[in-house]
């Protein structure tokens, strides 16, 4: 028998302190019943003798101290899944959204999970085919991985996620795929171009969708990305998929957080993030990867907007440092017309190396990575020279480097968001760019490969 | 009691001391006391606490947070507080349950225990009384544990488990000490050698910037501050790969989950290049990542290097990696934000820059305890992801103070893919002129010269970029120019390294000395030439440069012939120019 306790002590933001409890258990899961019979959740932060603070998920309007009544539950936050969660649209607390009818759970499951032991993961090594030649050619994604899109307000983040959703596929492979999104408090009208996109290339009979809008309640947004993986792990892990997540925007995500650290009174760390923002954060990211003798993979693609595009934000900065490798999206390349506008230097895909090369892509796909940035890099230095200077001050060969910088742009990085290019074209069009530079020049690719791929006729 | 996290306050814990290991709830759960308040223990839990109710037990060890030494730690990989990862996934599949105990190293395994030492010697703490063949390449050395004198009794060969005695010991008191092959230490106390001795020889690692510009001593301690993306944990990795220390300890301390699996994967694939064995033959992991316990992560930098110390003491060189120790310090900035302590700098304890110099003078050069006055070394390697790639950070700043090897990462560098992205110009090694004797007297009598010139034309080209961005490249006369060229050459041809490259990802200091020899030798004979009036952009234009660019894909064993045979067409085009005049 659940002991219904009417002691709330005290409630501030979304916090409430209830006394006198008994075995109440730290991370447990509270139900309040207000005096209208309406149900919300909480979920248990503290406990200290007989003192609980909890944390509300859905706001406190309407509680009251001497007529509602709070019930602790014995377990955590979980999430029911089942096969039949595909093509659904849920809540950010996981309640069908859709009209639907409730999911015949097959499991309950945690949305904390258990971390997964190094020792049981198996390394990502299988390319995944984007058909955007940026990150195909230069940041490869493999699966397994965790690539977070770093973009700012009003740059085109969903136009290129809803792309890389729509496009992904292993070469060579028809295994069973599946992708889950997690809208964490974004506009109605963000959400709606994920859905309508869904909908209409039929993406939508294999998505799961988790939605937390900008006017739903902010705390519930700690729960929603748990919500998600919780799913996508079963999909991955017992259902033998390969899942993409899709989790848009972390910033929203740890704003929620950074609101119930700042109501619990702790020592800020920077920007008044909670000190463990790393920590939560990892917690999250962490659950992309894949594992040994088991056939599903979960591969991660978390947007976040970086406040003022500053990359040293903490948000950024944190997410960096756990997730391995980052798309940034730039304004400038925005403004040129640039579609999807990525700023391929600053870019980066940690795992390419294993995802690339003979038998993956093409044998010659790691020089001419190597070569396409360092070209690149130096073309945007003769350029911001010429800036000060005026063309006239260039080297001849400054200058074709300049050249070969604005064809990478236009040709190679800027696509549109409905070409798919196959991993060749991207590549052949490397080799088609580089016709430009002299050969002396291409030092980051080895001899063979050069007398093998150099289109003939030297332009 | 009282439950915050990774805190639990528990009552009733008069008896137990500081730092002792308990065991927390019904499921087991371990920690350790980090404060007391009259009978209020204050425990960090090393697991989730998800669960705890008030009311649950709280039993004391009675024993510090300590490690197991002895035969099986090579080849392991552990996490924070020393539990084998290997086997938690045989009973527990592919996640970590919480409240599991598996014992650090295995006892059903049976070493070959063959004695070095005979009934009657005498012995005292840290000498060596057998050996056992751990690996291919590591000989386990069976010492004395501290402390411990007096006269053997008995030891015996054979085929043991690292429960079994393997020697019994008559102290000087007369009582009878059993000794195995295991040793206990606490982890938060340095093991005792008998003298500290200054570090003097260099820890080669094939990295050429390393090796050549900042060298780090077998010993000493470095740091790779850098901002993410900028290679910190490649350099790590190379360094695991291809430093010459006999054992590796690779602390991944908060970091990804996948890297932990790449060198898990990667080391058993790779030779050693000097012993032909695997790499992993001589490592030990420790791998707390990011998503597991916070706790867990501070005890895993002591966990590690406890264990380095322990082959140190064997009189082993010793190379550890801590893989970061940002995320080490954060963990601390957890650890104290709950116990409600007056925080300093960014929320970070005051007691940090205590802590990482209590870590980083663990390492060291030393003669070892016992008769044969053997020495060992620890080089302790850190890498710091600063907060935003602003060194100005606290962690940054206080591990600075310590060490002597800043190994300054650029984000700059990284984004033209310039690997390994460490700016030579802000980068720093307090040991190069010992070391470089040592290299002068080992390698080659112009070490040293051809690192000081290669470094003063790299500090050249950064000052006539200067000038080149304020009036053009034209304004600049012949001579500076082809001190640009040469620069670049340094830059492109020696400094950058791939380290996914099957020949380019270790380089041998004869290599690297005939290299540097050869791009300079271009500077000089250019110098002469552009002197005697030959063009400037024909020198520029030779293609013997070209050669030199892909020098760096040549083999070793193909390296004196190739090398002598650019040198030799370097000097004949460069005289052609000349002779044209």
């Amino acid at each position: 028998m659940q002991k219904e306790y009417k002691t709330i002590q005290e409630i501030a933001g979304p916090l409430m302190l209830v006394n006198h409890v008994e075995g109440v258990s730290y991370d447990e899961l509270g139900e309040i019943e207000l005096a209208n019979g309406q149900i919300r959740r909480c979920r248990v932060l503290e406990v200290n003798g007989d003192t609980v603070m909890v944390q509300l998920f859905e706001g406190s309007a309407g509680i009251n101290l001497a007529e509602s009544k709070v019930r602790f539950l014995g377990r955590g936050l979980e999430l029911a899944v089942s096969q039949d969660m595909l093509g659904r649209v849920f809540d950010g607390m996981g309640n069908p959204k859709d009209g639907g009818p409730k999911i015949i759970p097959e499991q309950r499951l945690d949305i904390n999970g258990t971390p997964m032991n190094p020792a049981a993961r198996d390394y990502p090594a299988e390319f995944i085919q984007t058909g955007v030649s940026a990150i195909d050619g230069l940041n490869t994604l493999v699966r397994g991985q965790k690539l977070p899109v770093f973009s700012g307000s009003g740059l085109p983040h969903a136009n290129l996620a809803a792309q890389i959703a729509r496009q992904s596929k292993v070469l060579g492979t028809d295994s069973s795929f599946a992708v889950v999104f997690a809208a964490i408090g974004i506009t109605y009208e963000e959400a709606e171009f994920f859905t309508s996109d869904f909908r209409r290339t039929g993406a939508i009979e294999r998505a799961v969708l988790f939605m937390n809008l900008a006017n739903d309640p902010a705390i519930e947004r700690i729960a929603t990305p748990r919500m998600a993986l919780t799913a996508a792990e079963f999909l991955a892990f017992e259902k033998h998929m390969h899942v993409l997540v899709i989790l848009t925007d972390i910033t929203n995500y740890c704003d929620a957080l950074r609101e119930v650290s700042a109501a619990k009174k702790e020592v800020p760390g920077r920007r008044g993030y909670p000190g463990y923002l790393y920590t939560d954060l990892s917690t999250l990211y962490e659950r992309a990867g894949r594992k040994q003798g088991l056939e599903g993979s979960i591969t991660m693609i978390p947007i976040l907007s970086m406040p003022e595009d500053d990359k040293t934000h903490p948000i950024p900065d944190l997410t960096g440092y756990i997730t391995e490798g980052q798309i940034i999206l730039s304004r400038e390349l925005f403004r040129k017309g640039v579609t999807p506008p990525i700023d391929v230097l600053p870019s980066l895909s940690r795992l390419k190396d294993k995802g690339i090369g003979h038998g993956k892509t093409r044998e010659d796909h790691a020089d001419t990575m190597n070569q396409l940035f360092a070209a690149y890099s130096r073309g945007k230095d003769a350029k911001e020279l010429a800036v000060i200077l005026g063309d006239a001050a260039l080297t001849d060969e400054d200058k074709l480097f300049a050249q070969f910088s604005d064809r990478f742009e236009t040709q190679y990085v800027s696509q549109g968001y409905d070409a798919n290019r196959t991993i060749e074209e991207t590549l052949n069009l490397g080799w088609d760019l580089m016709k430009i530079l002299p050969r002396g020049e291409l030092k980051r690719i080895r001899d063979e490969y050069l007398d093998k791929y150099m289109p003939a006729e030297k332009g | 009691m009282k439950i915050s996290g990774p805190l639990v306050i528990a009552e009733g814990m008069r008896d137990a001391g500081m730092f002792d290991v308990v065991r927390v709830s019904h499921e087991h759960l371990i920690g350790e006391i980090i404060e007391i308040h009259g009978d209020r223990a204050s425990v960090q839990v090393y697991e989730e606490t998800a669960g705890l109710k008030p009311g649950e037990p709280v039993v004391s060890t009675g024993a510090p947070l300590s490690v197991e030494l002895g035969p099986g730690l090579i080849e392991s990989i552990y996490d924070g507080i020393q539990r084998p990862l290997d086997a938690i996934k045989a009973i527990a599949g592919t996640n970590i349950p919480r409240g599991i105990e598996v014992n650090a190293l295995n006892r059903e395994k049976r070493w070959n225990f063959v004695p070095t030492a005979a009934q009657g010697d005498a012995v005292k703490g840290g000498d060596v009384i057998g050996t056992v063949q751990e690996t291919a390449t590591v000989l386990h050395r069976i010492m004395v544990p501290p402390g411990v004198e007096g006269t053997l009794r008995q030891i015996k060969g054979g085929e043991y488990t690292v429960l079994d005695t393997v020697a019994r010991i008559q102290t000087t008191g007369g009582d009878t000490v059993e000794l195995t092959m295991m040793q206990k230490w606490p982890v938060r106390v340095e093991r005792p050698y008998k003298e500290k001795l200054p570090p003097n020889e260099p820890l080669l690692t094939g990295q050429r910037v390393i090796d050549t510009f900042f060298p780090v001593a077998k010993g000493g301690a470095a740091c790779v501050p850098g901002p993410f993306g900028s290679g910190k944990t490649v350099v790590q990795h190379q360094l695991a790969k291809w430093a010459d220390a006999e054992i590796v300890v690779y602390i991944g301390c908060g970091e990804r989950g996948n890297e932990m699996t790449d060198v898990l994967m990667e080391f058993p694939e790779l030779n050693d290049p000097r012993s032909g064995e695997s790499l992993m033959k001589r490592t030990v992991l420790i791998a707390n990542t990011s998503n597991m316990p916070v706790a867990a992560r501070e005890a895993s930098v002591y966990t590690g290097i406890t264990i380095a110390e322990y082959f140190r003491d064997m009189g082993y060189s010793v190379a550890l990696m801590a893989d970061s120790t940002s995320r080490w310090a954060e963990a601390l900035r957890e650890m104290s934000g709950r116990l409600e302590e007056m925080p300093g700098e960014e929320g970070y304890p005051a007691y940090l820059g205590s802590r990482m110099a209590q870590f980083y003078e663990r390492s060291g050069k030393v003669v070892c305890l016992g008769s044969d006055n053997r020495e060992g070394a620890l080089t302790v390697i850190g890498a710091v992801s600063p907060a935003g790639g602003d060194i100005s950070e606290p962690v940054t700043q206080a591990t600075l103070r310590i060490v002597k090897v800043y190994w300054g990462l650029d984000s700059a560098l990284a984004y033209k893919r310039h690997f390994p992205a460490i700016n030579w110009l802000s980068s720093y090694s307090l040991y190069l002129d010992r070391l470089c004797e040592w290299l002068n007297e080992n390698i080659s009598p112009d070490w040293k010269q051809l690192r000081d010139d290669a470094m003063r034309l790299l500090q050249q080209e950064s000052e006539l970029e200067e000038i080149v961005r304020l009036v053009g490249v034209d304004a600049l006369s012949a001579e500076d120019r082809l001190v640009l060229e040469v620069a670049k050459s340094i830059r492109e041809d020696y400094l950058h390294q791939n380290a996914f490259h099957e020949v380019d990802t270790y380089a041998s200091l004869h290599k690297q000395n005939r290299l540097m020899r050869m791009i300079l030798s271009y500077y000089t004979e250019g110098h002469e030439a552009l002197k005697a009036g030959a063009g400037m952009q024909a020198l520029f234009a030779i293609d013997a440069r070209e050669r030199i660019g892909r020098a760096k894909y040549i083999p070793e064993d193909e390296v004196d012939a190739s090398f002598d045979e650019i040198e030799k067409v370097l000097t004949r085009q460069i005289a052609a120019l000349t002779e044209k005049q």
